[in-house]
C-alpha cells in the first residue's frame, strides 16, 4: 500500500505545525479530489442522495402494492384480549391496546433501571473490595452474566425457574400474606381510602420541609466544613408530620389491600386483591436487572478506578473513614466517568425489554405484533413502535444528560 | 453504544474539524491514527470482498430451468420426467407429518403424498419430502420448489385468491378447540369462568378465543406466546388452566406430554379450519390428479375397498368399484394416469379409514373422527362422483 493511496481518501497527512501553516497557504493548489473541504461536501451529498434513494425506493414499493397509509384502524375495535397492565377489553380500540403495551414497557423499564442501578453499584464496589471472597463472587457474577445472551437467560429464568414454582393450588404463602406460585407473586398493597384527600397535604409539607432542611444543612456544610445539625433532624419531621396527620384526620387515609385466595364458580383458584406481579413480568424484570446490573457494575468499577489513588490516600491520611472516602471523595469524582456509559446501559435496558415477547409478557412490541397481525397495518404499526422507543430513549437521554451536566459543573 | 466523535474518520464524516488548539502531541497522535485508518480501509475492503465471495458460494437456486419447463408441459409431465414427486410437509407435528426415530417421514399428511406418488408412478416410494415451516410453505409452492404442499394448511379465501394457490380437496376438517385438565371437570367454555388460557399470538386463534369467551359472557385471562412450544409448556406447567389451538394440533401436543391421559380436549369448536393438499395456481391437470387421488381414497372407504381386499374387489360387480379400480371406463387415462391408479394407491396406503386409524385413531394421537366421517355417517367427507 502506498502513502498516496492513503492521503487520497484522508484529508491530511502527518505534518508538523510549520508545514501545516505552509500547507494552509497553498490550499488552493491542492487538486479538488484531495481538497478537504470539497471531499466533506461530497461526502454529505453522497450520503443525502443515498438516504433519499432508499426512502424513494421504499415509498415506490409501498405505493406499487396499492397499500394505503392510514391510521384509521386505531379507532377500530381491537377484538383481542390483553391481560397485563391497565384494564383492557376486546371492545376497546387498537389505540388503547397500544397504550397498554407502551405503559407495560415503561413500567418494566422504570423499575428495571432503578433496580439495575442498585445491583450494579453494589456489585461494582464489591468487585473492588479487598475481601477476596466478595470480590470473586462479584467477578464471577459479572463474567457469567455478561457472556450469556439475554434471551437465553430470560428463557432459563422463565421456563426453568419461575414455571417450576408450585402451581396455584399449592402456592407458597409467606406472612403478609404474600402468595407465590407459577402464576406470579401477589403482595399486599396500600389502597387509597376516602380520607386520603385530607392527608396528602401533610405528606407534601413533610417533603418540602425535609428538602429545605437538607439544603440548609448542605449550605452550612459547604461554608463551615461541618454540618450545623445532625441528619436525624431532617428525617424526623419527614416521618413525624405524616404520622401526626394520620392521627388527626378521621379514618385511615390508606388501607392495606390484602390478597386472598378465592375459588371461582368453575373451580378456578385465583388470588385477588393486593398487587400482582405476573410470572412474565417478574421473569423479564429479573432478567433485565441481573443482566444490565452486571454491565453497570463494570461501568461503576471503571469509574472508581479512574479516580487517582492519590485521592484515596490523601483522604485516608486526613483520617476519613472508608465510607466517607467512598461517598465524599471517590464516588463524586467517579460519577463523572460513570454517567455517560450509564446512559447507554439505561437505553439498552429499555430496548432489551422488547425480548419480552419470548416469554409472553405483553410489552410494546408483543402488543404491536398482535396489532399488525390482526389489522394488517404492518408499516403503520412499525412507525408507531419506532416512535415510541425513540421517545422513551430520548427522554432517558435528556434527563440523564441534565444529571451529567450538573456533575460536570460540580467538578470545577 | 456511542460512537466516539474524536475518532478522526468519524470527525471527518461529521465534518467536525480537528481542533488545532489541541495539544500538539495529540494532533500528531490523531494523524498517526489516520495513517492506521488508511490501512484499515484496505482491510475492510478485503473483508467486504471476502464476504461477497462467501455469499456467492452459498447454494443458489437451480430451479429456474425447471420452472420454465413447467410452463411448457405442466407439472404432471415434469413430475413424470423427474421420476420423483416432491412434497412440502411438516416435520414436527405428530400424527400429521413428523420424522420417526428411524429417520423416516410419517403421518396422515405424508400418506396422502405417498398416495399421489403411487398414483403417478405406481410406486409410493418415489417421493421426496421437503420439511417446511409455516412461513416457508406457501412461497415454496409458489416458486415451484415443491410439486404439492400437504402441511396442515387451512383453506382460506385470501390464500386461494391473493396468494395464487389452488386447494385440491379437504383431507381433514379441523377446528379450534380447547384443552383442559381432566380433573377440572369442565365440559364447555361456560364452565371456565376466571380461567387462564394460553394461546399463540399473531394467529386467528387469538381473536377466535376472545370472540368465543365474549359471546358467552365468560370472564377469562389470556396468556400469549410467540411459539406453539412455549404456549404448550406454560399450560403443561400449570401456568394456564387451558390451552387453545387447532384440535389436531392440541391432540398432537397432548400425545407428546408426560401424562396425556390427564388432559382432555373439550367438545367445542371455535372456528373452521379445513386442511388439505394444495398446488400452485393455474395448473388444472395437476390439481385434478391430486384432487381425485384424495376423493378416490374417500370413495374407497365409502365403497368398502381397502388395502386388504383390493385384489378381490377387482372382480366386484359394483359399477362404482369397477370404475374406481379401473376395471371399466378410462378414468385414469383422462387424468393423465394409468387406469388402475387407485389400485396402486390403495395397495400403498389404504382407504381413508385405514389412513385415519393408522395415525389419528386410538393407536395414533387419538382424535375422535367427528366431522371427518363419511357423509352418509353424519360427517363431511363427500367425494365427487367417480364416473
Amino acid at each position: 500500500m502506498s502513502g498516496e493511496g492513503v492521503s487520497g481518501c484522508i484529508p491530511f497527512k502527518g505534518v508538523d505545525m510549520n508545514q501545516r501553516a505552509a500547507m494552509d497557504e497553498h490550499r488552493s493548489v491542492v487538486p479538488f479530489w484531495r481538497n478537504e473541504r470539497v471531499l466533506k461536501v461530497l461526502a454529505q451529498i453522497v450520503f443525502v442522495i443515498l438516504v433519499l434513494a432508499v426512502g424513494a425506493w421504499a415509498l415506490t414499493n409501498y405505493l406499487e402494492r396499492g397499500l394505503k397509509f392510514s391510521y384509521s384502524f386505531l379507532d377500530e375495535e381491537a377484538s383481542f384480549d390483553l391481560a397485563e397492565g391497565i384494564e383492557f377489553s376486546p371492545t376497546d380500540p387498537y389505540a388503547r391496546a397500544f397504550l397498554v403495551g407502551v405503559l407495560n414497557t415503561a413500567r418494566v423499564a422504570a423499575i428495571g433501571i432503578v433496580l439495575a442501578t442498585l445491583v450494579g453499584l453494589v456489585t461494582g464496589i464489591a468487585r473492588l473490595s479487598k475481601n477476596w471472597l466478595v470480590s470473586k463472587i462479584a467477578g464471577v457474577y459479572i463474567e457469567i452474566i455478561r457472556n450469556i445472551p439475554l434471551l437465553v437467560q430470560l428463557f432459563l429464568l422463565y421456563f426453568a425457574v419461575i414455571m417450576k414454582l408450585p402451581q396455584i393450588k399449592e402456592a407458597f404463602v409467606l406472612p403478609g400474606p404474600v402468595y407465590i406460585s407459577n402464576r406470579g407473586i401477589v403482595l399486599p398493597w396500600p389502597r387509597v381510602a376516602a380520607s386520603f384527600g385530607l392527608w396528602w397535604p401533610f405528606l407534601v409539607v413533610a417533603l418540602i420541609g425535609a428538602v429545605a432542611l437538607l439544603i440548609i444543612r448542605g449550605r452550612s456544610l459547604k461554608h463551615t466544613g461541618r454540618p450545623s445539625f445532625n441528619l436525624l433532624w431532617v428525617v424526623t419531621p419527614l416521618v413525624a408530620v405524616p404520622v401526626l396527620g394520620w392521627l388527626l384526620i378521621p379514618g385511615n387515609p390508606l388501607l392495606l389491600d390484602l390478597p386472598e385466595m378465592v375459588t371461582k364458580s368453575g373451580g378456578v383458584l385465583k388470588v385477588e386483591g393486593g398487587t400482582a406481579l405476573s410470572s412474565e413480568f417478574t421473569a423479564l424484570l429479573l432478567g433485565l436487572v441481573v443482566y444490565t446490573g452486571a454491565y453497570i457494575a463494570e461501568v461503576v468499577r471503571a469509574g472508581i478506578l479512574s479516580v487517582p489513588r492519590g485521592q484515596t490516600e490523601a483522604a485516608r491520611a486526613q483520617g476519613f473513614t472508608n465510607r466517607q472516602i467512598l461517598s465524599l471523595i471517590v464516588l463524586p469524582q467517579a460519577l463523572r466517568v460513570i454517567i455517560p456509559p450509564l446512559i447507554s446501559q439505561y437505553l439498552n435496558l429499555t430496548k432489551n425489554s422488547s425480548l419480552a415477547i419470548a416469554i409472553g409478557f405483553l410489552d410494546l412490541y408483543a402488543v404491536s405484533q398482535t396489532m399488525w397481525n390482526q389489522s394488517g397495518r404492518v408499516v403503520e404499526v412499525f412507525f408507531m413502535i419506532m416512535a415510541s422507543y425513540l421517545t422513551m430513549s430520548l427522554t432517558i437521554s435528556f434527563v440523564m444528560n441534565i444529571v451529567n451536566r450538573r456533575m460536570q459543573i460540580v467538578e470545577r | 453504544m456511542k460512537v466516539k466523535a474524536s475518532t478522526p474518520l468519524v470527525r471527518f464524516f461529521l465534518t467536525l474539524d480537528v481542533d488545532y488548539n489541541m495539544p500538539y502531541d495529540l494532533i500528531t497522535k490523531l494523524e498517526g491514527g489516520i495513517m492506521m485508518k488508511g490501512k484499515l480501509c484496505v482491510l475492510f475492503a478485503g473483508l467486504l470482498v471476502l464476504a461477497l465471495i462467501l455469499t456467492a458460494c452459498a447454494p443458489g437456486k437451480k430451479e429456474a430451468a425447471e420452472e420454465e419447463a413447467v410452463e411448457a408441459v405442466g407439472r404432471l409431465q415434469l413430475v413424470k420426467e423427474r421420476g420423483m414427486l416432491i412434497m412440502g410437509c411438516n416435520a414436527e407435528l405428530p400424527g400429521f407429518g413428523y420424522i420417526n426415530p428411524a429417520g423416516d417421514f410419517e403421518g396422515f399428511d405424508i400418506d396422502f403424498g405417498k398416495a399421489i406418488a403411487a398414483a403417478v408412478f405406481g410406486d409410493a416410494t418415489k417421493i421426496e419430502y421437503r420439511p417446511l415451516t409455516a412461513a416457508e410453505r406457501l412461497p415454496a409452492l409458489q416458486t415451484g420448489e415443491v410439486d404439492v404442499l400437504n402441511r396442515n394448511t387451512t383453506w382460506t379465501l385470501t390464500r386461494d385468491s391473493a396468494n395464487e394457490l389452488d386447494w385440491a380437496a379437504v383431507t381433514f376438517y379441523d377446528g379450534q378447540g380447547m384443552m383442559v385438565r381432566k380433573d377440572s371437570g369442565w365440559k364447555s367454555l361456560e364452565d371456565m369462568a376466571g380461567a387462564t388460557v394460553s394461546c399463540t399470538t399473531g394467529t386467528t386463534t387469538e381473536m377466535n378465543l376472545a370472540d368465543a369467551f365474549r359471546s358467552r359472557g365468560v370472564e377469562y385471562t389470556p396468556l400469549l406466546f410467540e411459539s406453539t412450544q412455549d404456549t404448550n409448556t406454560a399450560y403443561e406447567e400449570g401456568r394456564a388452566d387451558g390451552e387453545t389451538s387447532d384440535k389436531s394440533q392440541l391432540a398432537a401436543l397432548r400425545s407428546a406430554m408426560a401424562n396425556p391421559d390427564e388432559h382432555v380436549i373439550l367438545d367445542v369448536t371455535m372456528s373452521k379450519e379445513p386442511l388439505g393438499p394444495l398446488t400452485a395456481h393455474g395448473d388444472n391437470q395437476w390439481n385434478d390428479v391430486v384432487r381425485w387421488v384424495v376423493w378416490g381414497i374417500i370413495q374407497a372407504e365409502e365403497s368398502g375397498v381397502s388395502s386388504k381386499n383390493v385384489d378381490e374387489m377387482l372382480s366386484s360387480k359394483d359399477p362404482t368399484i369397477q370404475r374406481l379400480l379401473g376395471v371399466s371406463g378410462e378414468m385414469g387415462t383422462s387424468l393423465g394416469l394409468s387406469d388402475d391408479f387407485m389400485v396402486n394407491v390403495l395397495k400403498a396406503v389404504g382407504n381413508y379409514e385405514e389412513i385415519y386409524e393408522r395415525w389419528l385413531g386410538p393407536e395414533g394421537i387419538n382424535i375422535p373422527r367427528g366431522p371427518n366421517r363419511l357423509w352418509n355417517k353424519g360427517g363431511l367427507l363427500y367425494p365427487m362422483a367417480f364416473r
